[in-house]
């Protein structure tokens, strides 16, 4: 139970997704406009990554590992995503209305986000069971939707500083990202 | 022959993939904490990049429309795996030095981006000219942002030591921070100089990605350019109907102006 938790926070602050590992930047630069919309995203990775954590191990530990086609995990992990997003948007969709409204437009996105390609690797490399590959896919996406939030946040309150005319824009944005990058340097010594 | 140079030169200079596209993001700020990584990275890009698109140009007429993006995935991850175990016998301290960051070409968006939008249309010699010029201007960009980051942050270019010895090393540079800065500046530098980029084009879409499909690596969205072209076309139109309602205006001003002198 302690290593799980550990597992859990060393994913979401000490190697924050996007601030140390830099999987996912995409959206992190591109959805943080808004608090809202952050938040859908955050939480629509959330949903998705803890779902590819667990299948994505349950298919390397009963059909790759045992047949010895490790090999090929690159390739069936990214079609299994890819599958499951749309599957999930379809199920969504047809269920549970009210999550498909929330949730919906930030799903396509997601399918080629690199982050949820890189924690189902990053679980095989580990060497990971599956309960533990799923709390540290959940984990790694709490560490994303904390990160994208706060983004979001600071830039709200940057539309109406007196940036300088050539930081406009994104260059503000890698800044503020880098500042945070520092901040959660400081998780480092957490564990 | 012309038109192949006009390849190369297009993917390294004119639409330059680090600098001007603002695509691959990831591995940009990721594997630029040196510049010897940097060049890795970019030339096993390259190599991927231009053997897809070989491959996805020879087979573009058996590839249903429909099942073109699973089916190119398929292509680049297969290619991708190859190149990973290639690297792993051959290469061992490059691919533990880019470690995650080799599968992940797979969601590079340089890779896929070209699949669609020059490999599917054009014939096999151009799309490997088209891969190869790609594939340099990203290994240009990777590795002069990694010298600039390993020189500021340790003092030194591929290893070797070229700092004055009075030069303290700012190490902030080499670690994840550094990345964000240097990229922050650079996008400064080309918004101050109105450099041609994606990053300093307006994106003010009401969609919630933000609408910039030059740096985005969702190819499933594709709906969304509809809507961001939609948008412009009617912005467009609406702008050319102000104008016209304007000149009728004048003209009539203009007219009763004359019938007043009269």
């Amino acid at each position: 139970m302690q290593s799980l938790i550990l597992i859990m926070i060393s994913a979401a602050l000490v190697n924050n997704v996007v601030l140390s590992q830099f999987l996912g930047i995409c959206p992190f630069l591109g959805v943080s406009k808004k608090i809202n919309t952050a938040a859908g995203m955050g939480a629509a990775v959330i949903f998705v990554m803890t779902l590819a954590s667990f299948i994505t191990s349950v298919l390397y530990k009963l059909l790759l590992s045992p047949f010895d086609l490790t090999y090929l995990n690159t390739i069936v992990f990214i079609l299994v995503i890819a599958a499951l997003v749309q599957f999930v948007e379809m199920v969504l969709k047809k269920m549970v209305e009210s999550l498909y409204q929330a949730l919906g437009v930030y799903l396509p996105l997601i399918t080629t986000n690199c982050a949820v390609l890189g924690i189902a690797i990053i679980n095989v490399q580990k060497e990971y069971s599956i309960l533990t590959s799923v709390v540290n896919g959940f984990g790694t996406a709490l560490g994303f939707t904390i990160a994208i939030v706060i983004l979001a946040g600071i830039r709200e309150r940057c539309e109406d500083n007196d940036i300088p005319e050539s930081f406009k824009g994104t260059p503000i944005v890698l800044i503020i990202s880098g500042l945070m990058a520092i901040a959660f340097c400081g998780f480092a010594g957490l564990i | 022959m012309n038109r192949y140079v006009e390849r190369l030169y297009n993917g390294v200079i004119t639409e330059n993939p680090t600098f001007v596209l603002m695509l691959g993001m990831c591995p940009t700020l990721a594997v630029t904490s040196s510049a010897i990584n940097g060049l890795g990275m970019g030339l096993t890009t390259t190599v991927v990049l231009t053997a897809s698109n070989m491959v996805i140009s020879a087979m573009r007429k058996m590839i249903p429309d429909k099942v073109r993006i699973p089916a190119f995935i398929v292509i680049v991850a297969s290619l991708v795996t190859m190149v990973q175990q290639l690297l792993q016998a051959y290469v061992p301290t490059l691919y533990a030095a880019l470690g995650i960051y080799i599968p992940l070409i797979v969601v590079n968006c340089i890779i896929l981006g070209r699949a669609e939008s020059y490999a599917s249309k054009n014939n096999v010699l151009l799309s490997v000219f088209d891969g190869l010029g790609m594939g340099l201007g990203f290994t240009f960009g990777l590795t002069s942002i990694g010298v600039f980051r390993e020189l500021l942050g340790s003092g030194t270019a591929f290893s070797f030591n070229c700092m004055p010895k009075q030069f303290e090393p700012i190490t902030i540079f080499v670690l994840a921070p550094g990345a964000f800065f240097v990229l922050a500046c650079l996008t400064a530098l080309q918004n101050k100089l109105k450099l041609p980029s994606a990053t300093n084009q307006n994106t003010d879409h009401t969609i919630s990605c933000g609408g910039n499909c030059g740096a985005c690596a969702g190819t499933v969205c594709a709906a969304n350019h509809g809507i961001i072209e939609a948008e412009k076309a009617a912005k467009k139109a609406e702008q050319i109907r102000i104008a016209k309602e304007k000149a009728v205006q004048k003209a009539a001003e203009k007219s009763q102006q004359e019938k007043k002198e009269e």
